[in-house]
């Protein structure tokens, strides 16, 4: 049986420009891919020549105020050899945009909608790159950095959210916080407020 | 007017042949239908939209995200021991078994996986079995509910109200556990927990029995189910599924076996596979799997160091005064674990800084947390590998050319959680 580090180093021999030397890390070894744009021809390789046949996650990182901005992690599987493998690359915030591995491994369709929709990256030939979790027309990507833990108004209407029920009579409160989620949760302001 | 001859065993065949030839005239006319958010098997609020031609189903397109809450946006904001409430909310019907896969995400990025006390280990082992037997007999009850069989829903809730008491006397809540902290568990196990425990295990036997009289040679269910939703080995590692759908397939991928973590390893236990991949092997897949789960606690029970009642003081937290809060009584009298209690609570536990992934055996399927640390008591960033959202994936390529009563079946067999797809 083969080591996840044999198999990086394998991967590695077929594309010695573009891949970086593996990383291990608690048992886990990493490899960079230099080229967001060939991220395709490396996991069509790892999965027809080396077995990994199943990409288990697919996430993104927002590297705010550094650039390059984004990081992709593909958390790669092989269930016949038990091996893992990640592979990290990264794309540009002007560029925010990188091929889809959505034909390598069709589970990678959502994944890929998930990434777009949080973190407004975008996947060159997707077949169907909406949102997923946020509702169609959304104007914001929530798990970027700059995005406030609050929340930002939007135009949706409010016929989701109630007011909150009078306490009037109990033991030890008797009216509600009229402070919205900002003022209650020190956690959701910004230094600067 | 002829009638026209279904297979039912070939759903590609089915939709393929189209409707006999004294229908054609009215071929053509698609009908969109929405199932959901709110639909009784969709469990929770999945939404479906379904083209279908005539009852057969030509296209399906699910829906998700009605229950988003942002929880990986809200990890990144609080300490890591904050954040364990909030995993009970993933999967809610195996609260424990999140906590625990979350616990041990953080415990590897601190290097401190495999230097657990055994005691933690067994006991979190036991509770992620337990786990895996509620949220199966909920699973296998709302499942045989909606394709009619209305009885097993109440006999397996019989016993799942058994596990619930468990929880409470453990943790002191019966839904949101909140039981695990990094580095091992907020209490011991109380005094007679472990030997009812053993004679749960003695009652669930019973129960899976009976459960299994009534579905597994059910002519009604069988029908309903056989044949219907068949899922490829290769289809379904495509499509990245895992937990029993994926081993309903024939796929022998348990990360229990393939990876050990906790005391896994010591126990003996099998892994049951189906050979077609239809919601059938789905059902047998998980009815064995709790019987499974059983020998697992028996086998913890016999070997659970310290015995029941931890007569020989077994500790159940790591020793390191930077990652378990002290003992309360030593924190208004002792310098150091003042010191160590007001950093844990203010800063949380300090991490190095790198990333990792890692996946436990759920309920649901694989559940994975991925890490990445700049150092510092919270996480720069979380993401949660939710087994439902990518198992849900899949409906679009299997839906298709089955009648819209099988899409019922088939969503019963996912045994899916939105609070964990949407998270």
């Amino acid at each position: 049986m083969p080591t996840p580090l044999e198999l990086a180093q394998q991967l590695r021999d077929k594309f010695p420009e573009l891949l970086s030397t593996p990383v291990e890390f608690r048992g886990e070894v990493t490899l960079t891919v230099g080229n967001s744009e060939r991220v395709v021809d490396v996991c069509r390789y790892a999965k027809a020549e080396l077995g990994f046949d199943l990409l288990l996650d697919l996430s993104s990182v927002d590297n705010y105020g550094d650039d390059p901005r984004w990081t992709l992690v593909y958390e790669l599987y092989g269930v016949a050899h038990a091996c893992h493998l990640r592979l990290k690359t990264n794309v540009s915030e002007e560029k925010s945009e990188l091929p889809t591995v959505s034909a390598v491994w069709r589970t990678a369709d959502w994944h890929e909608r998930e990434a777009y929709d949080m973190m407004g990256i975008r996947f060159a030939g997707h077949p169907d790159l909406r949102r997923i979790l946020m509702w169609e027309g959304y104007p914001y990507f929530p798990l970027r950095k700059d995005f406030p833990l609050a929340g930002k108004p939007t135009e949706l209407p409010e016929i989701a959210f109630t007011r909150p029920a009078p306490l009037e009579g109990g033991p030890f409160i008797t009216t509600t916080s009229v402070e919205g989620a900002v003022q209650r949760e020190p956690r959701a302001r910004t230094p600067e407020e | 007017m002829a009638v026209q001859e279904i297979s039912f065993k070939d759903t590609a065949a089915r939709a393929a042949a189209g409707p006999a030839d004294e229908l054609r005239d009215l071929e053509g006319d698609k009908m969109v239908l929405n199932m959901g958010p709110s639909h009784p098997s969709t469990h929770g609020v999945l939404r479906v939209l379904i083209e279908m031609d005539g009852e057969t189903i030509t296209k399906a397109m699910p829906d998700v995200g009605y229950l988003h809450r942002g929880d990986e946006k809200i990890a990144e904001n609080m300490t890591w021991n904050q954040f364990i409430p909030y995993t009970d909310r993933l999967d809610y019907l195996a609260t424990i078994a999140n906590n625990v896969a979350y616990s041990l995400a953080v415990e590897k990025l601190l290097c401190i996986h495999d230097k657990l006390p055994p005691r933690c280990q067994y006991i979190r082992v036991i509770c992620c079995e337990l786990a895996r037997i509620s949220a199966h007999l909920l699973g296998l009850g709302a499942y045989a509910m909606d394709v009619g069989a209305l009885t097993v829903f109440m006999h397996t809730f019989t016993e799942r109200e058994k596990i619930y008491n468990f929880y409470e006397a453990l943790t002191g809540a019966r839904f949101t556990t909140s039981y695990t902290r990094i580095g091992g568990v907020s209490r011991d196990t109380p005094a007679g927990w472990c030997e009812t425990i053993r004679k749960f295990c003695d009652e669930v036997v019973v129960n899976f029995d009976e459960s299994e009289k009534l579905l597994t040679r059910n002519r009604i269910f069988v029908d309903r189910t056989r044949d219907v939703g068949v899922i490829s080995k290769e289809l379904a590692i495509d499509y990245g599924l895992t937990g029993p759908n994926l081993r309903g397939c024939g796929v022998d991928y348990d990360v229990r076996k393939a990876h050990p973590y906790l005391c896994y390893a010591d126990l003996d236990f099998d892994i049951p596979v189906g050979s077609v991949g239809d919601c059938y092997d789905r059902y047998l897949v998980r009815m064995e799997e709790m019987r499974q789960s059983v020998r697992i606690i028996r086998q913890c029970l016999d070997k659970i160091p310290g015995g029941f009642d931890n007569q020989s003081k077994e500790p159940v937290n790591v020793a390191d005064g930077k990652i378990v809060l002290p003992r309360k009584d030593k924190v208004l009298t002792s310098m150091e674990e003042l010191i160590h209690q007001f950093m844990l609570v203010t800063e949380g536990v300090n991490c190095p800084p790198g990333e990792v992934y890692f996946g436990a055996e759920n309920p649901k399927g694989e559940l994975g947390f991925y890490i990445n640390s700049r150092g510092g008591g919270a996480p720069y960033r979380l993401k949660i590998r939710a087994p439902s959202f990518v198992n849900l994936s899949i409906l679009p390529a299997i839906l298709p050319g089955h009648l819209m009563s099988d899409v019922v079946s088939i969503l019963g067999s996912f045994d899916f959680v939105m609070g964990e797809c949407d998270r």
